[in-house]
């Protein structure tokens, strides 16, 4: 039988009735606001989690999802507790990153149980997957780092079902013991999955795609568009010094316009606008913005021709290119198919790009 | 409204021969591609597959077969600049790259 005491930000066997060795099995920051006790089991002193999200952890998701400080928002991979868990309490496989653990423990109020954190370098479940840092070899190495055969009784682990492309369920049972459950896609389904005793209905199980998941990726693909955008500004500053019609209000607008339309307008109607791929679905939505944009501006008349076929033949494009790299953000594109798309959308890219900024330079430059 | 991409071109391959019907493609596949009868996996629908390469990693009979990789154009496109493998080694994207 295992005896466990909760006791609050003390170190666990003060008193003379040691229960557990007082050696703590998952580091952590005493700063943390998000650790609200410790626990003790056989192997050393567990960290208690809140399920309450702090300030902190809001700002720092905003943070993440506006491209700062993106690299190192991570905890300590080890072994946490929700609540009071004890020997027969189910165990969650995660993540260590940070939103991925947030993300996780405010859906757990209420329940004892332990979340097992791998090191997945501060990278979310399905990417780590991907790259199988949370695989197989982590899994089983975490399991016994921590002693949990010793911590719990049964043998069955919880997994997030997106942890499946790097995780072998068979070879981690060979390796531990462990039987492996896929629990559901999303950690708010993880209460009625644990109260259901694991079921898990077929619309957990499957990943999707909604326009909120997609707006919260935009930010991201935003910044780093703008950034990039800095050197054609530069670049346009220098030719604007020696230019017979410089750059202005209204190349600026047109060009931003682009770029909102590839990081930001694709991505939200991704499933309304016709065809498949994505480079496809920029280039018509940047083509709608251009040619709006140059009718506004009163550029179809002889004397802005140059200037109008130049912007019709980049701008496009540009909204394009972008767009298309919103494949590693989608859910649902298969590596096979994005070769296919770039095989034929990049060079198509690339010439477009190259004749309308040749056209755009010679009105510029002789006007 | 559902997602649809590229026709086609998905790899994903499954051997009814080897097949013992345990069903953990379907569990683990994020699309539904899979489905299980009369002891048998079935591919459902392999336009939807995005070769994450779950159902393979899982297969305990090796019945299945699929070229998994990330279905990232930057990815790809470092991929060639630095002509290694694309992984998703980006700074990009919540999700992914």
């Amino acid at each position: 039988m295992i005896e466990m005491k909760m006791i609050n930000n003390k170190s666990c066997c003060c008193s003379n009735d040691s229960c557990c060795s007082t050696e703590s099995i998952t580091p952590y920051d005493k700063n943390d606001e998000w650790v609200i006790g410790e626990i003790c089991t056989p192997n050393g002193i567990v960290p208690v989690v809140s399920t309450n999200l702090h300030f902190k952890d809001t700002l720092g998701a905003w943070k993440v999802r506006w491209g700062t400080s993106r690299i190192n928002y991570k905890i300590s991979p080890g072994l946490y507790a929700i609540g009071k868990p004890d020997h027969i309490s189910p165990v969650l496989v995660s993540a260590n990153y940070k939103l991925t653990f947030d993300t996780l423990r405010k859906e757990l109020s209420g329940l004892d149980c332990w979340i097992l954190i791998l090191d997945t370098k501060g990278i979310n479940v399905w990417c780590a997957a991907g790259k199988g840092t949370f695989g197989t070899d982590e899994l089983v190495n975490r399991i016994s780092k921590v002693g949990l055969s010793g911590i719990v009784s049964h043998r069955k682990l919880v997994l997030p079902q997106l942890g499946a492309p790097g995780v072998s369920a068979y070879e981690v049972t060979k390796q531990t013991g462990f039987s492996v459950i896929y629990g559901p896609v999303r950690a708010k389904d993880i209460k009625d999955f644990l109260d259901s005793g694991f079921k898990v209905t077929e619309e957990m199980r499957t990943v999707k795609f909604t326009m909120w998941d997609r707006l919260v990726l935009t930010p991201v693909e935003l910044v780093a568009a703008a950034k990039s955008s800095l050197m054609v500004f530069g670049v346009l500053f220098l030719i604007n010094l020696f230019a017979a019609r410089p750059f202005g209000l209204a190349d600026f607008i047109a060009y931003t316009g682009a770029v909102v339309t590839g990081t930001v307008i694709t991505p939200l109607l991704l499933p309304l606008i016709p065809g498949r791929a994505f480079a496809w679905k920029g280039w018509l939505l940047g083509l709608l913005w251009t040619l709006g944009f140059i009718w506004l501006s009163g550029w179809f008349v002889p004397g802005f021709l140059l200037l109008a076929i130049g912007y019709l033949l980049v701008l496009p494009s540009l909204s394009a290119f972008l767009a298309m790299n919103f494949t590693g953000s989608s859910t649902y594109t298969s590596f096979s198919g994005v070769i296919k798309e770039m095989k034929i959308a990049v060079p198509l890219i690339a010439l477009s790009s190259v004749a309308g900024i040749v056209l755009l330079l010679i009105k510029s430059l002789s006007a | 409204m559902k997602h649809r991409y590229l026709k086609n071109v998905a790899t994903l391959s499954l051997s009814a021969e080897k097949c013992i019907g345990c069903g953990r493609c379907a569990e683990v596949c994020p699309h539904g591609v899979f489905t299980v009868n009369e002891k048998k996996a079935r591919i459902e629908d392999k336009d939807h597959c995005m070769e994450c390469g779950a159902c393979a990693k899982n297969c305990p009979v090796s019945a299945i077969a699929v070229d998994a990789g990330v279905g990232c154009a930057a990815a790809v496109i470092m991929g060639w600049l630095t002509g290694s493998e694309p992984s998703c080694d980006c700074s990009g994207g919540g999700k992914c790259c």
